[in-house]
């Protein structure tokens, strides 16, 4: 892979307690890369750092083989979209969205500002102000604004986490097409488990400041490089001592089962079924084992009943060393 | 009765005495102007017209100079970090508890021809008179530039602290570089604060009295040339004036209010504040620290003056460059004597009595037409309370004197001139719009639930405003009173027009003292006045 956006080694302290990376990561040309975390584990530091507003204290940064790591954001040429979209207040939509076009003479800059707003089904909207937008509308703009310049490299701050959680799904689907229809390569930020599978071509995971595991979607929830990942991505349960080794789990490892990978059989760990939470197609069983630990099955619907005496069989388990979690 | 009519009959009331004291003077002297034939010679002196261009080319220069001392600072102190930033920071806004009057004294005691300054500079170069004189229109501007730009310091430091980092970011990702950044993002985001400051200072100056009349010279500003007018015995000249003063005031205010501008200029999001920056290179933070401080001394030194000058035994100081000898012996008669301690006394009880008849009005202004639901005369309630900020405190107390000085009853006027209560009455009106506007806002951001709990707990309407209600208005409240209270207590420009000597205030005082050379006294009772005011102010900002 020839790497389109690369960070090598880098490394931001914070404090004597907080320190960011080092983290190091390549993003090949038109991929779009997911930065997934927990809040607190430096998720938006890492953007910052590409996009310039923070310098780093070792370690290097580059775009389409230019070393970036001293210059100034403003000539970096990374489009930003901000968490709350930061759009200018004094300036209208078309201003807005013009704001960095300014090496374009006035024809060209209103053609450009025209073009952008149409690539975010925005036609039209150039003499609105920001305030008088819906969120939706607001983040179309922000996008519309980061694109015009035609930059290298797009850059997206929790893009979504500020709609209406009945737009995000929408939404979701019309980011994806748009940032593939634009071919650019972008960068983005989320927490959200659900959204990095669905933006991203691949995912990087961070916990504490270091990058856990990068990969497709498939290889974290399938093959987690850690048990941070296998239980931040996806549901899991982890389990120790006398379960995890009736499951299959060997001593001072700790056992982790994903519930699909749990069925209701006539013989093996013996269980109470505590709980039962239909959701249509199937239903999440809470089983207690006799040791007291809590399991949750996903199974057939009609596969048992409150207060069930149940045996559990486990599929595919995965184990880790105990460690840092 | 239904409900709309008997909640009607307070409001009106409340709008025809705010109307009686606040506008009904301003009509008076309009009427009494227009019928006399002073308005013929109002044109065709070339005097009158140097006075009014003055008064508005001093005021445009006093926005410009105090801008340009208070938004750099107010950058400096805002985004920079540097040692000693908070403690400057705070002691940077003291200018704004000095009285203008004692501000104008401790200006004259330092920079004055035979000020510590000149004295200084005479005796280090030999010089045998004083190297300069402090006069004219450059002195006056010198003050309301020392005095004025605490209004654009903390107007500008309010808006950088509102300012979303953000949108300074984005700026900046899309290509534009600082200054780029600063012209079409920052200075524009910050417009509605740097308009209200210079609004303040444009009204403030306009209305300014103590720096021109005490160093003004032969140079006239409009509330000079009024008062020398009316000293002069040619009352309806003083009142043409007067009236001319207050449309160049109405004129400025609609001119400067519509720069202000009616955008929305909040950001969408939440945002953050920005991150102060840490001076790295020890060499530029030790010249940072070191003009930090430097700028304080010059900032402070009026007040130290001030408090020098109150040791000076009366004649004990005459070539010398330092005073020879201090001591407490001004402060000993000036409290031991009790003719002397009279100014005192008057000022205390005519600014408390004041504020407390404008904390008075301010209540009911809100209980009547503050709430958030719609109420009837809340405009012009509003509107009236307001006004006597936009008129300048000469024309103000011009148009009492006039209005005051016919016994009339069928139209509501009296003989109060002469008397003790004309004065503390202009105190009152002049307090209005603080009082008004602080419990008005605190009023708004009453959630109205609040006092329905308390009602649906039982509690009578009088229990709500005493239980509820009023400890909710407690910290506007004190805020208001205080500010109000420092301003009567120090009040100069309409004490001189108005005052008897039964009730001559300590700007008086200070005066008086001055013209016989008692230096010492004069800044014995602008020390207490000084402390006074601090202390109040100090009280008045605790929550």
């Amino acid at each position: 892979m020839t790497a389109f956006v690369s960070l090598d080694g880098v490394r931001k302290q914070w404090s004597h307690t907080v320190t960011i990376g080092p983290v190091s990561l390549e993003i090949a040309r038109g991929e779009i890369v997911a930065l997934l975390g927990p809040s607190g584990s430096g998720k938006t530091t890492v953007l910052r750092l590409l996009a310039g507003f923070e310098l780093p204290d070792a370690g290097r940064l580059a775009i389409e083989g230019e070393d970036v790591t001293a210059l100034p954001p403003a000539r970096r040429r990374c489009g930003m979209v901000f968490q709350h979209y930061a759009l200018f207040p004094h300036l209208d939509v078309g201003d807005n969205v013009g704001f960095g076009l300014d090496r374009l003479d006035r024809e060209g800059r209103d053609r450009k500002i025209a073009a952008s707003l149409e690539l975010v089904d925005l036609a039209g909207f150039e003499r609105r102000k920001p305030h008088e937008l819906s969120g939706g509308q607001q983040q179309r703009v922000a996008l519309a604004r980061a694109l015009a310049p035609e930059p290298r490299v797009l850059l997206l701050d929790e893009p979504l986490s500020n709609l209406d959680p009945s737009l995000r799904e929408r939404t979701r689907r019309e980011l994806h097409a748009l940032i593939k229809r634009v071919g650019i390569t972008t960068l983005f930020v989320t927490h959200e488990q659900e959204e990095a599978f669905d933006l991203g071509d691949r995912v990087a995971v961070l916990s504490r400041g270091r990058l856990d595991q990068v990969g497709t979607p498939d290889d974290l929830y399938e093959r987690p490089a850690s048990l941070f990942v296998a239980t931040f991505v996806g549901r899991a349960n982890v389990l120790r001592g006398a379960t995890a080794r009736a499951l299959g789990g060997s001593d001072g490892r700790v056992l982790v089962v994903r519930p699909e990978q749990l069925r209701f059989a006539d013989g093996g760990l013996p269980g109470l079924v505590r709980e039962r939470r239909y959701t249509g197609a199937a239903a999440f069983y809470q089983v207690e084992t006799e040791h007291g630990d809590r399991l949750e099955v996903l199974g057939d619907p009609a596969a048992a009943r409150m207060g069930d005496r149940v045996y559990l069989q486990a599929g595919t388990v995965m184990t880790f060393a105990e460690g840092r979690e | 009765m239904s409900p709309p009519s008997r909640a009607l009959a307070p409001r009106a009331a409340l709008a025809l005495l705010l109307a009686w004291l606040a506008l009904y003077p301003m009509l008076v002297v309009v009427a009494e102007a227009a019928k006399s034939d002073a308005v013929g010679a109002f044109v065709s002196r070339p005097g009158e017209w140097g006075a009014l261009w003055a008064s508005v080319w001093i005021s445009l220069a006093s926005v410009a100079l105090a801008a340009a001392v208070g938004v750099p600072l107010a950058f400096l102190f805002e985004w920079l970090e540097f040692p000693g930033r908070k403690t400057l920071g705070s002691l940077i806004a003291l200018p704004a508890v000095l009285p203008p009057f004692v501000g104008v004294i401790a200006f004259l005691f330092l920079y004055g021809e035979s000020g510590f300054a000149a004295r200084a500079v005479q005796a280090v170069l030999g010089l045998e008179r004083a190297p300069w004189r402090l006069q004219g229109a450059s002195a006056i501007l010198l003050v309301h530039a020392y005095s004025m730009y605490v209004y654009f310091y903390l107007f500008t430091r309010a808006g950088l602290a509102q300012l979303d980092e953000s949108l300074i970011e984005a700026a900046q990702a899309l290509g534009a570089g600082r200054w780029e950044t600063l012209s079409r993002v920052t200075l524009p985001l910050l417009r509605p604060g740097l308009a209200g400051a210079a609004l303040l200072v444009f009204m403030t100056a306009l209305g300014s009295f103590s720096a021109p009349y005490v160093f003004g010279g032969g140079f006239r500003v409009m509330t000079t040339q009024i008062v020398a007018t009316k000293l002069n015995g040619e009352l309806s000249l003083a009142m043409v004036e007067t009236v001319a003063l207050a449309l160049v005031a109405v004129a400025g205010l609609a001119v400067l209010r519509r720069t202000e501008g009616d955008d929305v200029l909040t950001a969408l999001g939440k945002g953050t504040a920005r991150r102060r920056r840490a001076i790295r290179r020890p060499s530029v933070r030790r010249l940072a620290t070191a003009a930090g401080w430097l700028l304080t001394v010059l900032l402070l030194l009026p007040h130290l003056t001030l408090a020098v000058v109150s040791l000076v035994p009366y004649g004990s100081w005459t070539t010398e460059a330092v005073p020879p000898v201090l001591s407490l012996v001004n402060y000993q008669r000036l409290f031991g004597e009790p003719e002397r301690l009279r100014p005192l006394v008057n000022s205390l009880w005519m600014a408390g009595l004041s504020t407390l008849a404008a904390v008075a009005l301010a209540l009911a202004a809100g209980a009547l037409v503050g709430r958030r639901r719609p109420a009837q005369l809340r405009g012009p309630i509003e509107s009236l309370i307001a006004l006597p900020w936009a008129i300048p405190g000469t024309v103000f107390a011009v148009a009492l004197a006039a209005t005051f000085s016919v016994y009339s009853p069928l139209t509501l006027r009296w003989i109060l001139v002469g008397t003790v209560v004309l004065l503390p009455l202009a105190y009152l009106v002049r307090s209005l719009p603080v009082t008004g506007r602080a419990v008005l806002a605190a009023y708004r951001q009453l959630d109205p639930a609040l006092e329905e709990a308390a009602a649906s707990l039982g509690a009578g309407r009088w229990g709500v405003f005493r239980r509820v209600t009023l400890p909710l208005l407690k910290p506007a409240l004190t805020a208001g009173a205080s500010l109000a209270f420092v301003a009567a207590l120090g009040d100069f420009v309409t004490s001189i027009v108005l005052y008897t000597y039964d009730n001559r205030p300590i700007s008086i005082e200070i005066m008086s003292s001055l013209r016989v050379s008692e230096l010492g006294v004069a800044a014995a009772f602008g020390v207490i006045l000084m402390v006074v005011s601090a202390v109040v102010l100090g009280l008045g900002a605790r929550r």
